[in-house]
């Protein structure tokens, strides 16, 4: 199984772009909001929270297509489902390549991006730990999407349909989690459901994608 | 006689073809005397205006846009365990129902709401969840076209229902969290005490009732139709075959 | 001993049954070798015996984890060497070593080149390597020989009847004669699926459905 992470992240940096073009869209949004909603830093920093949420969110989604088409074009997936690994291990494994090639970097950029959008200072530690709590659930979900969509040639949009109302509850308590966490007020609650849901996302949807993975080979 | 009899194709088409007069009659009987008790039939409460009459369609149609997703996991966990055909295409026909009553609810609540809080739109949690509700059911009826193969097709979805019901009830209480609305409880229920007089309560149920005769006959309609459209599309491949 | 055997069984392609009542068996150190027209069914029927698909009807039995299944496409990574490409699925197949398939296959001198630089018989031959780094004894092979040279198929014989030599088994579905002399020949043609008309399987949706209208 460590094999297959180390061949996923290896393909990540041989296609090039692999970590850098979600990073640079996440970029992209960052600086387009101002352009939308006009400079004015007090505004900037009331939305803050939420526009690096939802980049973060739009950035996970871009890579998603990528998870299984190419192994299933190339024949790679047919293989690894007659592997002596089990298909949940393989979607989970997936997952985790897609959140380290994408939902890390961008972990690790946010601040940075955040700067730039005036992100109040006591923001930046929950907006570190809920994207840190939140990206995993984004990554898992997004598997799941792409394995219903594998064998579908125009599969990009309606996967984007599909996944993303399943992102709201995630993006809500993300964002309300950096919001309540900057005001000072209790982020008991946030905190718990957030890392519950991708808690139970991580164990639970791999279920669905290794399934609906096996619908489509058959 | 087990119930499961009636998975099979050919025992539903008769049973339901033969259902299906009396089904249209029952949905008359009750949608049009319901509306029309309600519409012209009720006072006009001081406070509300005339414009609470769209109560009675707002309600049935919001009842019925999350009972037929209810239906529809049922139906999808039918098919998914016991692979009954009927049971997968039912949840196919329900579908665009539940998507056109999400639809009217949310279109009457805007009419509803104007008026009442002076906006036709509120990030109110009712009104959010029913939002993402009409994505969920788009998602859903999206997934079932893309997909050629029909049996591929009935279990994504089915895969898909599943999922997508538990994130749907996250949703709810994620947006009940976001923001504490300024809906109105519901304007039915059954532990607590009543929110309105009988006079406006006694129409509303004959109107709740009539929308939920008219999903079964819309449901039996349109469940015969991807019945047959299924076996035009087994024949023609039979036809290739050969 | 007997590594795999089929008994009537019945396989179907988009709900459909494309071939009826299959039945074989294969034995240590044997080869099978599958003909039949185009469509009649032939990469259904090894899909279904990789569990890939559910079969309609009959049975398998081959006892667990004892099966490589190589497909039409080879599963190669482009941007990945020959020797990454075989050590993944040495790592998946928890075997240690590549450097006998490498050997074996003739790409010893190409180990080092990404895959996207070989030729398409290159490339099968690394698909065909991967069945060596599996150490499966049944190898379950669609079309093996596409697109490979005469001296390439000679060599794929030959890597074959090693296999054979130390108890593995075949099963290939193939046109073309790879001298292998103790192949047995399956002519899948007799296991054309009826129609339904004729008294043959009926499609899930058919079943108990004539008459109802129509």
């Amino acid at each position: 199984m460590i094999a297959l992470l180390a061949r996923d992240l290896r393909l990540a940096i041989r296609a090039g772009g692999g970590f850098g073009l979600g990073l640079a869209f996440f970029l992209i949004v960052v600086t387009l909001v101002p352009f939308g909603v006009g400079p004015q830093g007090e505004i900037l920093a009331r939305i803050a929270s939420g526009i690096l949420w939802l980049g973060a969110l739009l950035a996970c989604l871009l890579s998603l297509d990528r998870i299984f088409a190419l192994d299933f074009e190339d024949g790679s997936l047919d293989l690894l489902a007659t592997a002596p690994i089990p298909l949940e291990a393989v979607v989970t494994i997936k997952a985790l390549a897609h959140w380290i090639t994408t939902g890390l970097p961008l972990v690790l950029a946010a601040p940075l991006f955040a700067v730039l959008l005036h992100l109040p200072g006591p923001a930046y530690l929950w907006l570190e730990v809920s994207l840190l709590l939140g990206t995993p659930a984004l990554s898992v979900l997004g598997t799941f999407g792409a394995a219903l969509t594998v064998g579908l040639k125009r599969g990009g949009l309606l996967l984007s349909l599909l996944v993303l109302p399943l992102y709201v509850p995630t993006l809500i308590f993300g964002a309300e989690l950096v919001r309540r966490g900057a005001e000072g007020m209790a982020i008991e609650v946030p905190l718990t459901m957030l890392a519950g849901i991708t808690a139970a996302t991580v164990a639970l949807v791999p279920f669905a994608s290794a399934a609906a993975i096996r619908v489509n080979l058959r | 006689m087990s119930i499961w009899e009636y998975a099979n194709p050919v025992k539903f088409m008769q049973t339901s073809g033969w259902l299906l007069p009396w089904v249209v009659g029952a949905t008359v009987l009750t949608l049009v005397p319901g509306l029309v008790w309600g519409f012209f039939f009720t006072p006009v409460a001081a406070e509300f205006g005339a414009t609470v009459k769209v109560i009675y369609v707002h309600v049935p149609a919001a009842t019925l846009a999350i009972n037929i997703w209810v239906m529809m996991l049922v139906a999808s966990l039918i098919w998914l365990i016991r692979r009954h055909h009927v049971s997968a295409l039912a949840a196919k026909a329900a579908a665009p129902i539940g998507m056109v009553m999400t639809l009217i609810a949310l279109i009457t609540g805007a009419f509803w709401g104007q008026p009442m809080w002076g906006t036709w739109w509120e990030w109110d949690p009712r009104l959010t969840s029913f939002l993402i509700l009409f994505l969920f059911y788009l998602g859903y009826m999206a997934l079932w076209e893309a997909i050629e193969n029909p049996d591929t097709a009935a279990d994504l979805t089915g895969v898909l229902c599943l999922v997508g019901s538990v994130f749907a009830v996250l949703s709810r209480y994620a947006a009940i969290f976001w923001n504490q609305g300024l809906h109105q409880g519901s304007t039915l229920s059954l532990d607590k005490e009543q929110h309105i007089a009988d006079v406006y309560w006694q129409p509303l149920v004959l109107s709740i009732g009539g929308f939920g005769m008219l999903f079964v006959t819309l449901l039996l309609l349109r469940t015969r139709t991807e019945i047959r459209s299924r076996r035009l599309k087994a024949l023609e491949q039979r036809e290739r075959m050969a | 001993m007997t590594l795999l055997a089929v008994e009537n069984l019945t396989v179907s392609r988009g709900g459909l049954a494309v071939l009826e009542g299959v039945s074989f068996s294969l034995a240590a150190g044997h080869a099978l070798v599958l003909r039949g027209p185009n469509g009649i069914g032939k990469t259904t029927l090894l899909r279904t015996l990789a569990g890939l698909q559910p079969a309609l009807a009959g049975r398998i039995s081959m006892p667990p984890e004892t099966m490589a299944y190589a497909a039409h496409a080879d599963g190669l990574k482009a941007t990945l060497t020959v020797r990454e490409n075989l050590q993944f699925w040495a790592a998946i197949y928890a075997t240690d070593t590549v450097e006998a398939a490498l050997d074996r296959m003739n790409l010893r001198a190409l180990e080092h080149r990404a895959a996207m630089s070989l030729s398409a018989g290159q490339k099968r031959r690394l698909g065909l390597a991967r069945l060596l780094v599996t150490g499966r004894p049944v190898w379950v092979l669609d079309e093996p020989t596409v697109s490979l040279d005469a001296a390439s198929v000679a060599l794929f014989a030959e890597a074959v009847r090693a296999h054979l030599a130390v108890g593995g088994a075949a099963l290939m579905a193939t046109h073309i004669d790879l001298g292998l002399a103790e192949a047995e020949v399956l002519d899948l043609g007799p296991f054309k699926a009826r129609p339904p008309e004729a008294g043959g399987h009926r499609g899930a949706f058919d079943h108990d459905f004539d008459g109802a209208f129509l």
